[in-house]
């Protein structure tokens, strides 16, 4: 495939979908790195939290205490990096018991139905 | 049809690293081509050159290296976690101050810009992890 960024650039829409939980492993900050990444391509952009994953957009995290870096800290720059697509499956943060305000930044949350058209409608969808 | 893949699990510790290389020989025996693997998070460790897996076992870095050098295509560690890990090219090694590299033959270091390129130039990306 031919590719001339400045006359024609090839846009793809990209999903990160994050499922993994902070600090118990360290896969899912890395995964946070390569959709901030992404963002530089100027690629249409989609985040999604899902399972455990919805666990990094908690605010109030205190990983001092256990040396870690905070893992909502590359979410906050979100808005500046130009991600304004961020979602948020409503089934896992049900069976987590979590609310909008308990996240650092707004979501978009979606139902079953609607988060498999968000999927269908990308052309790369890769996952934590 | 171009592909490309992401690996993001390491060697002898998960089957995400045989699975892709399965994938990409299959492929490629069907004629389709690959451009490039990328490998992150714990994938990096797909590039250790002192793994001495016992007799018996396969070598996945040397398949990796071999099929790479065969049909022309890329094998790229991530830098971040490749640092992190311990997976160090010479000029890495010489930046950072070690004593030794170690980064096995057909690969390469680079940034995590590699895995959004390789997929916007090709025609899949396939993560295994």
């Amino acid at each position: 495939m031919s590719n001339d960024p400045i006359n024609d650039p090839i846009k793809k829409k990209f999903l990160f979908v994050h499922r993994k939980a902070p600090y118990g492993s360290f896969q899912g900050r890395e995964f946070i790195d390569a959709g901030l990444m992404a963002a530089a391509f100027e690629q249409e952009l989609s985040m999604l939290f899902m399972d455990d994953g919805l666990f990094i957009l908690l605010d109030q995290q205190q990983p001092a205490a256990i040396q870690s870096k905070d893992f909502s800290e590359p979410v906050k720059k979100f808005s500046s990096y130009g991600i304004d697509k961020v979602f948020v499956d409503a089934v896992s943060m049900k069976e987590r018991g979590l609310d909008t305000g308990d996240f650092v930044i707004d979501v978009n949350i979606l139902d079953t139905n609607t988060l498999s058209e968000l999927m269908d409608d990308q052309d790369i969808i890769l996952s934590s | 049809m171009i592909f490309s893949l992401s690996v993001t699990e390491a060697p002898y510790s998960h089957q995400a690293s045989n699975s892709a290389y399965h994938f990409a020989s299959a492929a490629l025996d069907k004629g389709h081509g690959i451009y490039r693997v990328f490998f992150s998070g714990n994938g990096v460790l797909n590039g250790s050159d002192l793994c001495c897996p016992p007799k018996g076992e396969v070598n996945i870095i040397s398949l990796w290296s071999e099929l790479a050098d065969k049909h022309d295509f890329e094998l790229v560690i991530c830098v971040a976690g490749a640092l992190r890990r311990g997976i160090l090219d010479a000029d890495e090694a010489a930046r950072q101050g070690k004593s030794a590299s170690n980064l096995a033959k057909g690969f390469t270091i680079s940034g995590l810009g590699q895995l959004i390129e390789a997929g916007i130039v090709s025609d899949r990306l396939i993560n295994f992890g």
